[in-house]
């Protein structure tokens, strides 16, 4: 992929009538966007026709200025824009036989769950036949979602025999 | 002057002799008994004695007396017992403590076999004969961790622990990231030093370690806990390509022992761990840290084995006993 990349939380606000969302959300790849996450949220306190939701996302260097200008043409209104990271990230160690044992598959066990994904993968293939050792950090949206994810990782390790080394939870 | 007989000679049980005879302490031995013999004298032994002709004969005392004789027969107080572990069956030490508590006898172990098998019925039958049974040697060594759960933390809650509780597989795991070997020539190195056995498994499966959390998971929470229900993952399938993938993040991987109670985790497993984590310790090192609702995090540091310093916690749990139930002039 060409260019840094750079990743963005929002918090919206839109009138909650139809084809709304997808309208607000269409600027985003227009401008070469790529959304991770959206999240709804509806607060019993706001009256009924407006539609809060948040959203994060990934686009090219640059471009945010344009988004929040096409973003404000569509009407919606931009409670909050955060660089910092909402997601959860985790990193884990796989070693066995990453290889004979489908490592896209074992990647897409995560990426096909919506809530989480593997984003960064680095390996180590010391020879044919010895087993691989690889690290995956995996994003996820959300604490829970980041437990299910790992549930997920532990039980396709354990069906493909591979050795998974989970980091040590930040002491609560 | 408090009397004890003193069962098993190994490595832990010359080095509670030998300090107990260079200190004054108050302690006197009065029985003592290796696997093959035995002596008493309700006046005290002399333990330089008796410690030389072990060295020299490979037994301490009088072939014709046992350890079922000494702890059965002598006058003591306090029974220590650091007998040879046995994980399976807990014997022959679960015996020996049951005929020292059955006569009012407090007991001081280093021994992690019978406390994690038995620990209920231990305690239920020490509460019923008024004596005290300790046990701040089975766990993490020279680290106070019994006497700081049970009066430094004393009112705490205890969220979760976790902890490095075994010293082999930490020097392993150190090793490897410190100089990129294989799990096979960190084995074969702790190996030479003396710090892994012949057969590793008992250490390198975290087997060790599990039992321990269970000891403390008794402890603490009194959860009946048993080692079939830790999750385990050993180490011995660690690769030095791991260790760097871990190092590229400024992270490394340790045996890490956990228990949180509120969320049905009970776990030995090694992890990835950020290289400042106060639970990275080097080499043999223990370390325990704990989550409590009005200390918070609290961690610990120190030696997890050798004979002086598991002395150090059999003779913390002696004098503690001596101080609080022991009248004698």
């Amino acid at each position: 992929m060409t260019g840094d990349l750079v990743q963005v939380s929002m918090k919206l606000e839109m009138k909650d009538s139809p084809g709304q969302l997808v309208a607000a959300l269409k600027p985003i790849s227009d401008v070469g966007g790529n959304i991770i996450v959206v999240i709804h949220q509806r607060e019993p306190d706001l009256d009924g026709d407006t539609l809060n939701v948040q959203i994060v996302l990934e686009l090219p260097e640059g471009q945010l200025e344009k988004l929040v200008a096409l973003l404000k043409e569509q009407g919606v209104h931009i409670q909050r824009i955060g660089k910092e990271r909402l997601l959860y990230k985790r990193t884990v160690i796989m070693i066995g036989h990453l290889i004979h044992t489908d490592l896209p598959d074992t990647i897409d066990q995560i990426d096909s769950t919506g809530f989480a994904e593997v984003c960064e993968l680095a390996m180590s293939m010391p020879a044919v036949n010895e087993r691989s050792s690889s690290r995956l950090t995996i994003k996820a949206v959300s604490k829970g979602d980041m437990e299910a994810a790992l549930a997920i990782l532990r039980r396709v390790s354990k069906q493909k025999s591979l050795l998974l080394i989970e980091p040590l939870e930040e002491i609560a | 002057m408090m009397k004890v007989a003193l069962i098993g000679l190994g490595s832990v049980g010359k080095g509670v002799a030998g300090m107990l005879a260079k200190k004054d302490l108050g302690i006197t031995i009065t029985g003592i008994a290796d696997s093959k013999s035995g002596c008493m004298d309700p006046n005290g032994l002399d333990i330089a004695d008796l410690l030389l002709n072990k060295t020299k004969n490979g037994y301490c005392g009088d072939l014709k007396i046992s350890a079922s004789d000494v702890i059965a027969k002598a006058d003591y107080d306090a029974l220590i017992e650091v007998t040879p572990t046995n994980a399976l069956t807990g014997e022959p030490a679960l015996g020996y403590i049951k005929t020292a508590l059955m006569r009012k006898k407090h007991v001081v172990t280093s021994n992690k076999g019978p406390i994690a098998l038995a620990y209920k019925e231990l305690h239920a039958l020490a509460v019923k004969k008024g004596v005290n049974l300790r046990y701040e040697a089975t766990v993490a060594g020279a680290i106070p961790i019994m006497h700081t759960l049970e009066h430094g933390l004393a009112g705490n809650e205890i969220l979760a622990l976790y902890g490095v509780l075994n010293g082999t597989c930490n020097y392993i795991l150190t090793r490897m990231a410190a100089e990129g070997l294989t799990y096979e020539q960190a084995l074969m190195e702790a190996r030479e030093l003396g710090y892994a056995e012949a057969d590793p498994t008992y250490d390198v499966q975290g087997i060790d370690a599990a039992i321990k959390l269970v000891i403390l998971a008794n402890t603490i929470w009194g959860n009946g806990k048993r080692l079939a229900d830790v999750d385990r993952t050993g180490i011995d399938l660690l690769t030095p390509d791991a260790m760097r993938l871990a190092d590229d993040e400024g992270c490394t991987i340790r045996l890490i022992a956990e228990a949180i109670p509120r969320k049905q985790i009970l776990r030995v497993s090694p992890r990835i761990i950020g290289k400042n984590h106060p639970l990275v310790v080097d080499g043999t090192l223990n370390a325990l840290t704990l989550e409590t609702d009005m200390a918070k995090e609290i961690t610990l540091i120190g030696r997890g084995a050798g004979s002086t310093e598991t002395a150090s916690a059999i003779i913390g749990d002696l004098l503690f006993i001596k101080d609080r139930y022991v009248q004698r002039a």
